[in-house]
């Protein structure tokens, strides 16, 4: 309180001058990340690196096997996380839905590693009996559900009572109203939810290190050991040879490329949901 | 009639039924972790959670937590000594400070940084980040304060301040943005008061905005926390992997390992159904300390925000 007039502007400038700078300290991993990818992985990419499989040098089994394990998944996923979102926006009023709500909060913030024990647990010892795209697929629909139910939640609370009033009015169900009219409303915010949802376990690497363990070659069935990217990526680095880890940026390159687009994407669309 | 009923009342009890989904994973991992981890637990009790041995040779079996768990405490603090104030200091940028046009950008990055996988973030850190760290921190550190224990023994670059940075990294996106909602929660008429009462902006950020949120900031830093404590695959590429006594953390420029990374490299391996006990006993460890801090963090945090504008506290 002391402090003369010209002091106390001066420390606003410097506190503004330090906010400034935490922001350009938290871009610059970003930028490097982004940077280094972008050089030590694209001197990989050529139609042989994407295609051949892991003898011959290429990520073609690590490509493919994450296409199957977000198929996989969001067939899973996408169906549970969007009912239960419609359970908590629609029929969210009582006590069991607020005690799931926060359930659901908790299970989004779960350390993913678990995750992959649970799974392994259950379906690699369980059910197949070896390391597959189905407990993969089950290890990241346990992250993915909690994703897709929030986010179908919070879009169904944007579509305003008046619609679902307007539609009871003219004589519909009220199943038929969410379905019919609810949910084709709040259409872009699933979508968006949905992709967020994919770009987030497209990335995930722990729970599938316990459940699909990796593999050099293409898809051999529902119950033998996969390959998929991030996977790639980790397993390369902890080689020694310096051609191994040049294919593990390369694979990276790849998963950041359809991780980013997908971020992309979802900002692009929800912008435009904005300005209507 | 009736079947307008009937049809509602299914549709209603199916969607209460997938909304469970959540609880079962949830159960499910509870019971998958506590029965794997009862051989070790009957074995070893309560030694499990304070040995340092992970020693899995028949005859000589002996597997403890303790290193890990420490592991992990140091790790995440550091995590929160480096990542906290530098989100903060977004948050309040992007709230009180930035004009508009540069605020949509930054926020959008800030997002982004959270959208990189987190296996990418360890390649980074194994290739790039492990280098800066050794030439620029631990090198002149450990020349200059090499006598302080903490800073004692030959930097490398993979140990547990390595590990430590990348997960301050990591955690500045959920830290940042969600002290940036309960910044923009604090009503204008407070900064308007202050700045009444001739207070410059940093002075109204500091005495005022700040401690309006404080609750709501601890709760952005616990829930920061439990990312750190959870984080798996950057921690596990950059941490150096130690198991057993050597695992114990004395200096930072040492080889340490987390409960996480404890698990992503052994867990697989594990030959014996002892050992692969011990790593579920490990993972019951990992969630139960992450449970609590994600329901405190729950608990905070959605109070604040629940009431938005409204008073605190």
């Amino acid at each position: 309180m002391l402090s003369s007039y010209r002091f106390r502007r001066f420390k606003d400038k410097i506190a503004y001058v330090l906010c400034l700078l935490c922001v350009i300290i938290a871009i610059i991993p970003l930028a490097s990340i982004i940077f280094e990818v972008i050089a030590r992985g694209a001197p990989q990419l050529s139609l042989h690196f994407l295609t051949a499989n892991g003898l011959e040098g290429g990520i073609g089994p690590a490509i493919q096997g994450t296409l199957i394990l977000i198929g996989l998944t969001s067939l899973i996923g996408v169906p549970i996380g969007i009912m239960s979102g419609v359970y908590l926006a629609e029929f969210g009023g009582n006590k069991y839905a607020s005690v799931m709500r926060t359930i659901n909060d908790i299970l989004t913030e779960f350390p993913s590693i678990v995750v992959g024990i649970t799974a392994f647990s259950i379906v690699v010892v369980g059910i197949t009996g070896s390391f597959s795209p189905l407990a993969g697929a089950a290890a990241l629909s346990f992250i993915m559900i909690p994703i897709v139910a929030r986010t179908t939640e919070e879009s169904l609370k944007l579509v305003p009572t008046s619609v679902r009033e307007a539609a009871l009015a003219l004589g519909l169900h009220h199943w038929k109203t969410i379905i019919r009219v609810v949910l084709p409303a709040a259409g872009q915010g699933l979508v968006t939810g949905t992709l967020l949802a994919i770009a987030r376990i497209a990335g995930e690497t722990a729970p599938i290190l316990l459940t699909i363990m990796g593999n050099t070659y293409f898809f051999q069935g529902f119950n033998q050991p996969m390959d998929a990217l991030p996977l790639r990526v980790f397993l390369n680095s902890r080689q020694p040879s310096v051609a191994v880890q040049a294919q593990a940026w390369g694979a990276a390159l790849v998963l950041i490329l359809i991780v980013l687009t997908l971020n992309v994407c979802v900002r692009i669309a929800s912008r435009r949901q904005f300005r209507k | 009639m009736r079947i307008s009923v009937t049809g509602d009342a299914i549709f209603k009890v199916a969607a209460g039924v997938l909304v469970a989904s959540a609880a079962v994973i949830l159960f499910a991992t509870l019971y998958v972790l506590s029965t794997g981890s009862t051989i070790v637990l009957q074995r070893f009790g309560l030694g499990f959670f304070t040995g340092i041995n992970w020693n899995p040779v028949e005859g000589r079996e002996s597997f403890g937590v303790l290193p890990y768990m420490l592991g992990t405490l140091v790790t995440s603090s550091i995590a929160l000594l480096i990542g906290v104030p530098l989100s903060l200091g977004i948050a309040i940028f992007l709230v009180e400070m930035a004009p508009k046009v540069i605020r949509v950008p930054v926020s959008y990055l800030i997002e982004l940084l959270a959208a990189v996988p987190s296996v990418i973030f360890g390649l980074w850190g194994l290739f790039v980040l492990r280098f800066w760290v050794l030439n620029y921190i631990e090198t002149p550190l450990s020349a200059s304060l090499g006598g302080i224990p903490i800073f004692s023994g030959t930097p490398f670059g993979l140990d547990l301040l390595t590990a430590g940075i990348i997960l301050a990294i990591m955690i500045i996106p959920t830290v940042a943005s969600v002290s940036r909602e309960v910044i923009s929660a604090v009503p204008n008429s407070i900064r308007e008061a202050a700045y009444g009462i001739g207070a410059t902006k940093w002075e109204v950020i500091r005495h005022w905005v700040l401690s309006y949120g404080r609750s709501g900031i601890l709760g952005a830093i616990i829930l920061g926390l439990g990312r750190a404590i959870g984080e798996t695959m950057a921690v596990t590429m950059v941490i150096g992997n130690a198991v057993g006594p050597t695992a114990m953390p004395t200096s930072l420029f040492q080889p340490g390992q987390t409960l996480p990374s404890l698990i992503a490299n052994g867990f697989l391996e594990a030959p014996t159904p002892l050992e692969k006990s011990a790593y579920m006993g490990a993972g019951l460890v990992l969630l139960l300390i992450s449970l609590l801090i994600n329901i405190i963090a729950h608990v905070m945090v959605s109070r604040i925000l629940k009431i938005k504008g409204g008073a605190v506290e």
